[in-house]
């Protein structure tokens, strides 16, 4: 080990050397793959497979030392977190481990510790010398309810000390009865209270109730991307919007309508922040919040909806954001400096067209913290050649994003847990 | 009923579902002429205009349902198993069930809104297609079922 180590010091001390190395970086000992692991990229940036599948991936972070946990929708081994070490240097893994028996989504490395939830609970492991320590498990918040739908918790720490968990509505729509064609939307709607937001912890103090959590921002319906945004000091986010508003209003919405409406939207989350679900819902065609249908809306009318806070930008409907990334490092060209990484897991529900999502996006910022042009594809080609016309036929979902010490990136898989390492080369 | 009422719209869809349905059904009123397994068929064919309308969202055009969201409904026990308990999973929906195995996130609506034929027909669509082979679900049952609430 400490020789590898300092063939490895020795090998970047002589690529600092060399005079045509404008860029250090490690990632010139790292080779893509000839086949880009299947995915297609923009030029000039390759892709290598760290993991052919580590099983149901959902959320992924690297340490320092460039260790990658990644958090388990089912358990594997009756683990819920897969550990993989890269010993060689080559970019791929050759060690996993399984760490702690519990799956989830969220995972945050921070404050010295690392981070991981439960659909019921956030625990933490103190890091000692870069690894954590899977024998002093504290938890940090417990006894949350349980439920399906929406129910997984995503994770954020801010640099003041916060924990940020999401909790999903368990619902469509806040009707009496959920997703039932003719059931009304409860007025007002009760799950805001406890769900369809954001909370704010202390990422330091045991056994917090969901009581001793402070809502941060309400009318959200769900949330699986989230993240901190260390430049702006701001909490970003990405809203999964509402289904199904043709089967549940035929009349007013027809198929191709339906597919294309909600937007998803991109969300900057200030303390206090209210997005208008389950009474509103955000059209992108007429750029604005509309009345929802289950509460009096006729497909255009705004009423409350027009005090709701806005989207900082709009992407078609049910396209699925489950992980969003700002980009901190040095390797990537300047463009994608402080700018947003986001995995779109797929549509399943934009029939009769053609499902959409399953691919990377890159969204360049202003230093304003907004989005300073449009939306491009980063990565795609997951769901393997042909047209999705069931979620089922995607080979591969991307799930899951995170940021290596070196500035590569990492993307994770939900169908068999691929892990994929994008350098730039 | 929702095909009544759809027909008052103007998307080229619905109202090419709409003729459909009017021509199935008119076809449906001979059905003392035709022969038992023709009267099947036709069912079926109804059956799947229901389930493009009301069921594919969620389990998707060839059955396969979402992973970790919605459960096939390919050779499943639910499916393919007691008719009542079927019948039931439509009127009253289903939550917290386990489908060959697997849970799911969402929950199923109930579906209540639906005649007895629909429910008939939709049921005997979705135990005939997908590579499924179970027998057809009759309105008899699916009122039985429903009065028994
Ligand atoms: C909003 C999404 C949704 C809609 C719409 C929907 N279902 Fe379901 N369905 C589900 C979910 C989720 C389950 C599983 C519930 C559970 O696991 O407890 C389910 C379960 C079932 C099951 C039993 C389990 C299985 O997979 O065999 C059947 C049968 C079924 N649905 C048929 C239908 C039919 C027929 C329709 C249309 C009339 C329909 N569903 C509409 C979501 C939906």
């Amino acid at each position: 080990m400490r020789h590898l180590i300092l063939s490895i010091s020795l090998a970047t001390l002589c690529m600092s050397f060399k005079p045509i190395d404008k860029t250090p970086n490690k990632t010139q000992k790292l080779k893509a793959d000839a086949d880009n692991g299947g995915i297609t990229l923009p030029k000039g940036f390759g892709a290598l497979v760290v993991s052919e599948g580590v099983g149901k991936a959902r959320h992924i972070a690297v340490s320092e030392k460039g260790d990658i946990y990644v958090r388990l929708s089912k358990l594997k081994d009756g683990k819920g977190t897969i550990i993989l070490k890269d010993t060689n240097g080559d970019g791929k893994a050759d060690e996993t481990k399984g760490f702690g028996n519990f799956v989830g989504t969220g995972i945050a490395i921070g404050n010295g510790y690392l981070y991981a939830s439960s659909d019921s609970s956030v625990s933490r492991y103190p890091m000692k010398n870069g690894i954590p320590d899977e024998s002093k498990p504290e938890t940090i918040v417990t006894g949350l309810e349980l439920y399906g739908e929406h129910g997984t918790k995503s994770l954020a720490l801010d640099d003041k000390g916060h924990l940020y968990v999401t909790f999903g509505a368990p619902s469509n729509a806040c009707q009496e009865k959920n997703r039932v064609k003719g059931s009304k939307g409860m007025m007002p709607c009760p799950i805001l209270d406890w769900h369809g937001g954001v909370w704010q912890f202390d990422a330091n103090k045991k056994n917090q109730k969901h009581a001793d959590g402070f809502r941060y921002a309400t009318g959200i319906r769900n949330i699986v991307g989230i993240t901190w945004n260390k430049e702006q000091g701001e909490l970003y986010a990405m809203q999964h919007g509402r289904d199904q508003l043709t089967t549940l209003y035929p009349e007013m919405y027809n198929a191709e309508q339906s597919a294309e409406l909600p937007s998803e939207e991109f969300l900057l989350l200030k303390k206090g922040s209210d997005f208008g679900w389950p009474y509103c819902y955000h059209d992108r065609f007429q750029n604005k919040k509309i009345l929802a249908p289950e509460y009096g809306g006729d497909t255009k009318t705004q009423g409350v909806c027009e005090g709701k806070d806005k989207p900082i930008m709009a992407f078609p409907a049910h396209w699925a954001p489950n992980a969003l990334m700002f980009y901190t490092g040095n390797q990537f060209p300047a463009k994608y400096k402080n700018g947003a990484f986001i995995c779109f897991h797929g549509s399943w529900n934009r029939a009769p067209l053609k499902q959409g999502g399953y691919f990377v996006a890159f969204v360049p910022f202003g230093k304003d913290g907004k989005p300073s042009g449009d939306y491009e594809v980063f990565a795609e080609g997951f769901a393997g050649g042909a047209e999705i016309k069931s979620a089922n036929d995607a080979k591969a979902r991307p799930m899951g994003l995170a940021q290596g010490t070196d500035g590569s990136i990492y993307i994770t898989d939900s169908v068999k847990g691929k892990v994929w390492r994008v350098i730039y080369q | 009923m929702s095909d009544a009422e759809a027909s008052e719209y103007t998307m080229k869809y619905i109202i090419t579902l709409s003729l459909l349905t009017l021509f199935l059904s008119s076809a449906m009123m001979q059905k003392n002429t035709v022969s038992k397994s023709k009267s099947a068929n036709f069912q079926a064919d109804s059956g799947k205009i229901i389930y493009e309308t009301y069921c594919l969202p969620c389990h998707q055009e060839d059955g396969s349902g979402v992973p970790n969201m919605n459960p096939p409904l390919v050779n499943t026990d639910w499916v393919l198993g007691d008719s009542l308990r079927l019948i039931n999973v439509i009127l009253k929906g289903l939550k917290d069930a386990e489908v060959n195995g697997d849970s799911f996130s969402n929950e199923m609506p109930s579906h209540d809104f639906l005649t007895d034929k629909e429910v008939a027909e939709v049921l005997t669509y979705v135990r005939k297609s997908f590579g499924n082979k179970a027998g057809a679900i009759h309105p008899e049952d699916v009122k039985k079922q429903r009065a028994k609430k």
